[in-house]
């Protein structure tokens, strides 16, 4: 006789063991410590921390070494986290125009004031795996690179790129309040900068090849470290609260002008926690389509379509709902499969009928 | 790391889902936008009924949380071990001595009675959200009480198919105004969300959207006059406790077309089944 299934929380806790078993691997190779992971795996540490909405290197470091490296785990393990903090107050603004640069490219210009720094970088590297990587050895130290002018702000002189516009307020916080469409573009930015690498990079590649084309340049890429400032009235100045890792892209796009806007170049914008380049690239493409209404273009490809983008973008919330179809949907289900034997045998009666009335006819 | 605030959520989340929830209750139906938190369960895995139940638990709360109409599935354990780590709120599996009931996918056989709340996990909580995606649209849809595009849903179902096939997630309508979702249960249990004397709420964590059913609100399914809603039926009774007119889950014997069906909920029929063992001593 069947007996009703007991026992789902014994399964829970048996699943947990085997989860941190696995977790752990060859218990005579060394566990992996959050020092090695934050400096040896620091790309990923940026994405957890950059998806995560949290800059916190060792939290990211832990959150990737419980993960077992799935990085959307971790990210998720971060959110979940930074979630639970209290708001103190928002920082101003960051000046990306005063970063201590450690690496800053332009595809527009072959050499600019501050000139190009390369740095750290995979472009160039053969991709031919090497079972002994090599060692660093001497590395030529460059001159430490001063403040360099942002390549927008170097064309916006003469007013051929549309400049930054003064920000209204204080921008919208997705996290804190719902989103509502339309969103400003503060929001959608929010939305994009946390939002799935894999994902940004799809849309971006989309606009092209076709879908929403934004004839784009990259005015400039750079990376290094920015000092992050917070207001206290009771002083009445800003105070500095240390140093974080950014990259922010400016791509550049061509614009033919409309009625009341002079033929200028138009501007996408990528901003991301640590080295994440490519994401940088994906969201500044990203951005300048989804501003396909703003500046009168016809709206036709997905990554023009801000709630197509906007409520897709977070795979937090992806991975979520595609995985929630593994709980059980027993009751749906029955209901389902009642209905559809029902309308076999309705079909079936009918079918039945038809050849009786047929045979009569004979 | 400091530990966490009693039910996890920090007291001003609290007090904003609560504000959510006011409102919802004055419109019954009515989709109320929040801030919806990250939750340490993923979403769509019940990060709205989570929640809700998290604003509205007090310490002399008892908590029921089914899932499928059970307590004993895996989310349901996992849930209902949150709170009792996160909370240290007392957890029960019996329908009556609960004052909050968690649930997926069912209301429980057991009659609700005031004071009773009963929490609804929620993936979309939109009625009209697979015939327009568009929220920008919906919503208007909503404020105009636009709601001919369900009806003819419903119609080109009767066309195509004879009846209308939906068997849950069955659209109501509340208090003759806003089209509802009754989030995915199955259609047999609609009947029991109209004039409940225990409050309805329904979080959906992911979609961000929160909304109620006060006691003794009218949610009527929608139908025609010359097709009527009607409830699934079984023919079998309960194989364990003898059941009719319950809930049933279809369980697979053997690989030889062999089936049975018993209550899927498990508190009503280990019930029955005290209650007539104790009869026949």
């Amino acid at each position: 006789m069947y007996v009703a299934v007991k026992g789902g929380e014994a399964a829970i806790r048996n699943a947990h063991r085997l989860l941190a078993k696995e977790r752990r691997g060859d218990p005579d190779v060394p566990a992996l410590t959050v020092a090695q992971i934050a400096g040896q795996l620091s790309l990923a540490v940026d994405r957890v921390m950059a998806e995560g909405s949290l800059y916190d290197v060792e939290l990211a470091a832990l959150a990737v070494r419980q993960a077992r490296g799935d990085l959307i785990e971790a990210i998720f393990l971060l959110r979940a986290y930074r979630t639970t903090l209290p708001r103190l107050g928002a920082s101003e603004p960051v000046d990306t125009g005063k970063m201590v640069i450690n690496r800053r490219i332009s595809a527009t210009f072959k050499d600019l004031p501050g000139g190009q720094v390369l740095g750290p970088t995979f472009d160039y590297t053969h991709r031919l795996i090497e079972p002994e990587l090599q060692e660093p050895g001497e590395v030529a130290t460059a001159e430490p690179v001063g403040e360099s002018p942002r390549v927008t702000d170097v064309l916006g002189h003469q007013g051929l790129v549309e400049a930054d516009g003064e920000g209204e307020g204080e921008p919208g916080d997705l996290t804190r309040e719902p989103l509502d469409f339309p969103a400003g573009r503060d929001l959608r930015l929010q939305a994009l900068a946390r939002g799935d690498e894999g994902f940004l990079l799809a849309l971006a590649y989309s606009t092209q090849r076709g879908y929403g084309g934004t004839h784009p340049f990259v005015g400039e890429i750079r990376t290094g470290d920015v000092e992050v400032e917070l207001f206290v009235p009771e002083l009445g100045f800003a105070v500095t609260l240390g140093a974080i890792t950014l990259t922010e892209c400016q791509m550049v796009n061509q614009f033919k002008g409309s009625a009341t806007v002079p033929p200028q170049f138009t501007r996408g914008y990528g901003l991301v926690f640590g080295r994440i380049e490519r994401k940088a690239m994906s969201m500044a493409l990203v951005d300048r389509a989804l501003r396909a209404e703003e500046l009168g273009e016809e709206k036709k490809a997905p990554a023009q379509d801000e709630e197509f983008v906007l409520a897709h973008a977070d795979n937090v919330q992806a991975t979520g709902f595609v995985e929630h179809l593994k709980l059980p949907h027993y009751v749906d289900f029955q209901a389902e499969l009642a209905m559809i034997r029902d309308m076999r045998a309705l079909q079936e009666r009918e079918r039945r009928r038809a050849a009786e009335r047929s045979e009569a006819a004979e | 790391m400091t530990t966490y605030n009693f039910a996890y959520l920090d007291e001003a989340t609290k007090r904003m889902i609560r504000r959510a929830l006011l409102k919802a209750v004055a419109i019954p139906g009515y989709q109320v936008p929040f801030a919806s938190r990250e939750m340490p369960m993923p979403y769509g895995w019940g990060t709205g009924g989570v929640q809700v139940t998290a604003s509205i638990t007090g310490p002399d709360d008892v908590l029921k949380v089914i899932d499928q109409g059970s307590d004993d599935t895996t989310n349901a354990v996992s849930i209902r071990q949150f709170f009792a780590r996160v909370a240290d709120v007392a957890t029960t599996t019996s329908t009556t001595e609960a004052t909050i009931i968690q649930t997926r996918h069912r209301i429980p056989e057991t009659p609700l009675s005031p004071g009773q709340i009963l929490v609804y996990q929620v993936p979309i909580p939109e009625p009209l959200r697979l015939l327009e995606p568009r929220e920008t649209e919906t919503r208007i849809m909503h404020a105009l009480a636009e709601y001919g595009l369900m009806h003819v849903k419903l119609y080109e179902d009767i066309a195509k198919h004879g009846r209308i096939a939906k068997t849950y997630a069955y659209p109501v309508l509340v208090e003759d105004r806003y089209v509802m979702d009754p989030s995915p249960t199955p259609k047999f249990d609609n009947p029991k969300m109209n004039d409940s004397p225990a409050l309805q709420l329904f979080g959906a964590g992911r979609e961000k959207r929160i909304y109620a059913l006060p006691p003794h609100t009218k949610v009527i399914s929608l139908d025609f006059e010359d097709h009527p809603f009607e409830v699934q039926r079984f023919t079998e009774p309960c194989a364990l406790c003898g059941s009719t007119g319950v809930y049933l889950d279809e369980i697979v014997t053997d690989d030889r077309g062999g089936r049975m069906y018993a209550c899927s909920d498990t508190d009503w029929c280990e019930r029955v089944r005290a209650a007539r063992a104790e009869a026949a001593e």
